[in-house]
């Protein structure tokens, strides 16, 4: 395995730490190589991760019945209330729609939906083949969202339109009509927008408690258990708060700019990120004492419960080697920490997403000899995974069989995962869950591990 | 039995509402899965290849890398013709395969690719590369995941299956349809128990539910041999299962009118009735007996049906899915006393009603509804008005299930909720036991649950 030889195009998006020169500049951004197995997806998916859990707006894929189906209810993102967003609707079109165009079926599709479900919203994707049969997604959504006095907002998602990161771009030009749309600046004192938060497993809900615990309140968050006039009253806020900041920056740096709201980067993954996220936080309302007063017991209190409980698997955890591959590079970082913390060393990073400042940050926190790579495959991954020894792979669905197939161990950080793992308590479950797989006593029966005397 | 309530969404009508099927490139991907050797390449954007590899992963939890030739703008304006050849050329590089499928999607049949021409003037990269290509047609606008399965395996047929004047008897083509990997080795042991030489496709059943790995396997090992295809012309007939499917997509049908060899259509021998005729089939082919061991596995499921009768007999049932499993199944409810309401292909499947009424001549008597091209919501709104006791299917039924209240039995494709769909067995007496023992034990777990009464003894 160690012999094979990475494809010519992509030896730029492969680092090798103390191998190659420290001003080895990694390539990303790239649209994947055609044939080489990518484990990225495309531009629609960016869009749909994005809006996804929006929970009273109708989401409706305007293509082909895959794109829709691929879709249905595969994320953990949680709502408190409505729940239209874990259905799947799509105009499901035919080969004479191809021919013929599918405006008219999106308008009627649309028009008998919103009678029936009532949302308070509609986004319309357009996947691959509305991009090229020519069909006016814009009109239908003019003339529906005039017929129906709901906003009808065409989200353009065609998916060889670039990469995951333009669906990002145009989910967030979706969210800007909403949040731009809503009628009161007037601003709220201390209070958040927590952008790039999907609700999964709860999570949302897990923060929403600290910071109801500071004194600070969250006005909206993005996207999780979210609500079309939640994110309306965005504006109010006085600070957002940019999460998963691949997806999200776009639209944080617009209400910057348009409506002066500051943002800060945080991570709510790993006890020192979630911490350091509650005290920039607490920093940024300085003015009032009582809210870094608050921090610091909530912190405190939570450190005092959780440190005890990850001792048992730090001792059984120390010493083991990682590595991560995730979407977006932001949450990389945070696992290394976290890892960290566990005491096991991360050996591989990479995301599907990152950019050059992202990779500059890999290439600083990672120890020697790590690897890093950029919209990797499964050949690659696979290859460094045995190369280094690893005992743990964190990833997503698709990166699941290849880690238990080479019997390594595997932690689901995706969106398809049903524990929350944010916060304070899920950096207990995150270390369970590590734990129970790394420790799990099936991998002796694993012929990696016979053949080792 | 024909008047149907109007529904609020009907067949033909504008949106589909929790669709029970997925698009054709993905049966595509599953069948080249079962040839030795081979990698999938999905012309088309990114997002389909990966998204068709969850799908397909979260059902049978393998590693399945499907290729994409990842079109950007630019391809799509001026055609897919350099991506194409470029990912062929990256996947003979990086997988050294013996076979590449190039299945399409939506994007590239609108555009027009005339992928057949490309890869009939392609000079490979490598001088030196070995390598099979061959294509087959599956727009996600047209048909199911299930048409897209029936063409690859087709177009495999076609495209390698030389010409011979030789016939072998005993040696048989088996094309199983979407069957499971545990029902596809249950398959080749007993052709092989029964002294016949037979070719299943495909045969995913080592690639798709295997052993862990030593060391990285590119190309997982298992699979029908590309030999052993080329081969199918010299054998004494093609035995395929299946009840719906379009014989212009058919593997066996080609096989019949292009290479001369005998097609025996015959349901999957789900039940005892079909399993009887298959292994007559078997008999007539092979001359021999009916074994002693399989008397007693058919005496087996006899006496559990009657020792389970009581707990199916007058249930009525919502079957969905696949038009092919949907038939096989209303068949076996039907032997054990059940009646299959509803009958639900979830893909446009073209007289789907004339096929049902072929088997089931009085299916309009007896009360049955038969669907196809019908969504989730459909299906619940049907099955609502009807009334059953139960629903079979997929996972994707568990929420019309749990909203009515009534329990599911999985069965078929996908199963994204519960563990070992790959190792389903539904074919043989033994199969079939072991269908309606998970049928009868849902029922009692319902029944034990509803009550609320606590009994450990049913």
């Amino acid at each position: 395995m160690t012999g094979l030889k990475l494809l010519d195009e992509r030896r730029r998006q492969v680092f090798e730490k103390g191998s190659e020169p420290a001003d080895f500049e990694i390539a990303c951004g790239k649209p994947s190589l055609s044939g080489a197995v990518s484990q990225r997806a495309c531009v629609f998916c960016g869009s749909r991760v994005v809006l996804y859990p929006i929970a009273d707006a109708l989401h409706i894929v305007h293509g082909p019945v895959g794109c829709a189906a691929y879709t249905w209810d595969i994320r953990g993102s949680r709502s408190s209330g409505p729940e239209l967003h874990r259905m799947s609707f799509t105009t499901d079109l035919r080969e004479t729609d191809i021919i013929y165009g599918g405006e008219k079926k999106l308008e009627a599709a649309l028009r008998q939906l919103i009678a029936r479900h009532n949302p308070r919203a509609a986004f319309v994707y357009g996947t691959c083949v509305v991009g090229v049969i020519g069909d006016d997604v814009d009109a239908v959504c003019r003339k529906m969202t005039a017929e129906c006095g709901i906003p009808v907002i065409a989200v353009h998602s065609e998916g060889f339109k670039g990469t995951k990161k333009d669906g990002y771009k145009a989910a967030c030009d979706a969210l800007w009509r909403i949040v731009d749309s809503g009628e009161t600046t007037e601003k709220r004192p201390y209070s958040i927008n927590i952008l790039g938060e999907f609700n999964i497993a709860g999570e949302a809900w897990i923060l929403k408690e600290y910071f109801r615990k500071m004194g600070v309140e969250v006005v909206s968050t993005f996207t999780g258990d979210g609500r079309i006039d939640e994110i309306r009253n965005a504006r109010q806020a006085s600070l957002n708060l940019v999460q998963c900041s691949g997806s999200i920056t776009a639209l944080a740096s617009r209400m910057k700019s348009e409506y002066g709201i500051p943002f800060i980067r945080v991570s709510f993954f790993g006890i020192e990120d979630v911490s350091k996220a509650l005290y920039a936080v607490a920093d940024t309302f300085k003015d009032n004492k009582d809210i870094m007063a608050r921090t610091r017991a909530l912190v405190s209190e939570e450190l005092s419960v959780l440190l005890p409980q990850l001792e048992k698997y730090r001792k059984d955890l120390t010493g083991k080697k990682a590595a991560i591959y995730v979407g977006g590079a932001f949450k990389a970082f945070s696992l290394i920490v976290a890892l960290r913390h566990l005491g096991m060393s991360v050996v591989l990073a990479g995301s599907q997403t990152g950019n050059k400042d992202d990779y500059e940050t890999l290439k600083e926190i990672c120890d020697e000899g790590a690897v890093i790579v950029d919209d990797t495959n499964p050949v690659e991954l696979c290859k460094f995974m045995l190369e280094k020894g690893v005992d743990l792979l964190i990833g997503g669905v698709k990166e699941r069989p290849m880690a238990y197939k080479l019997g390594v161990a595997f932690c689901d950080h995706n969106h398809e995962r049903k524990i929350p793992l944010a916060g304070f308590e899920g950096m207990v479950a995150f270390a369970k869950e590590v734990h129970a797989s790394v420790m799990s006593p099936v991998w002796k029966f694993a012929p990696r591990m016979e053949a080792k005397p | 039995m024909s008047t149907k309530t109007k529904l609020i969404t009907e067949p033909g009508r504008e949106v589909t509402q929790d669709a029970c099927r997925v698009c054709a490139p993905l049966g595509a991907c599953l069948a080249f899965k079962g040839v030795e050797g081979a990698v999938t390449l999905l012309h088309g954007s990114q997002g389909c290849a990966t998204y068709i590899r969850r799908y397909l992963i979260s059902h049978f939890r393998e590693p399945i890398d499907v290729a994409s030739s990842s079109f950007t703008e630019e391809t799509a304006v001026f055609g897919g013709k350099a991506n194409l050849l470029a990912g062929l050329d990256n996947i003979s590089r990086q997988y050294t395969p013996q076979l590449i499928g190039v299945a399409t999607t939506c994007l590239s049949e609108t555009i027009g690719d005339d992928v057949a021409a490309v890869l009939r003037d392609r000079v490979p990269a490598d001088p030196e590369e070995k390598c099979k290509v061959l294509n087959v047609s599956t727009p996600s606008y047209s048909g199911s995941h299930a048409d897209g399965f029936y063409r690859a395996v087709r177009s495999l047929v076609s495209a390698l299956t030389e010409e011979t004047s030789e016939v072998f008897t005993q040696r048989l083509n088996v094309f199983p349809g979407m069957a499971t990997p545990a029902d596809i080795r249950w398959l080749k042991s007993l052709f092989k128990a029964w002294g016949l030489e037979a070719v299943v496709l495909p045969d995913y059943s080592d690639t798709l539910d295997g052993g862990l790995w030593d060391t990285y396997q590119r190309i997982p090992s298992g699979g029908t041999s590309l030999a052993a295809i080329r081969g199918m012309g010299g054998a004494e007939c093609s035995l395929e299962f299946g009840h719906a499917l379009n014989p212009a997509d058919s593997a066996a049908v080609w096989l019949e009118e292009c290479r001369g060899v005998k097609r025996l259509l015959l349901g999957a021998p789900v039940g005892v009735a079909a399993s009887d005729l298959f292994f007559h089939r078997l008999q007539a082919l092979t001359g021999r007996d009916f074994p002693a061991d399989l008397s007693a596995e058919r005496g087996r499921l006899i006496d559990a049906y009657a020792d389970g009768h009581k707990y199916v007999s007058g249930k009525r049932a919502a079957v969905y899915g696949d038009a092919d499993l949907v038939a096989t199944l209303a068949l076996f409810l039907l032997e054990i006393g059940v009646t299959p309401v509803v009958c639900a292909a979830g893909g446009p499947v073209s007289a789907f009603r004339e096929v049902m009424k072929g088997l089931v001549p009085d299916f309009e008597e007896r009360g049955m509804e038969v669907l196809s091209d019908v969504d989730f919501d459909h299906i619940e709104q049907a099955t609502a008005r009807v009334g059953v006791d139960f629903m079979i299917g997929s996972s994707k039924g568990y929420k019309a299930a749990k909203r009515l209240g009534v329990p599911l039995v999985r069965v078929g494709f996908p199963i994204h909720d519960r563990f070992g769909a790959a190792r389903q067995r539904l074919m043989g007496y033994d199969g079939t036991q072991r269908l309606f023992d998970e049928l009868v034990n849902t029922l009692l777990s319902h029944t034990q649950e509803a009550t609320g009464l606590g009994y450990s003894y049913m």
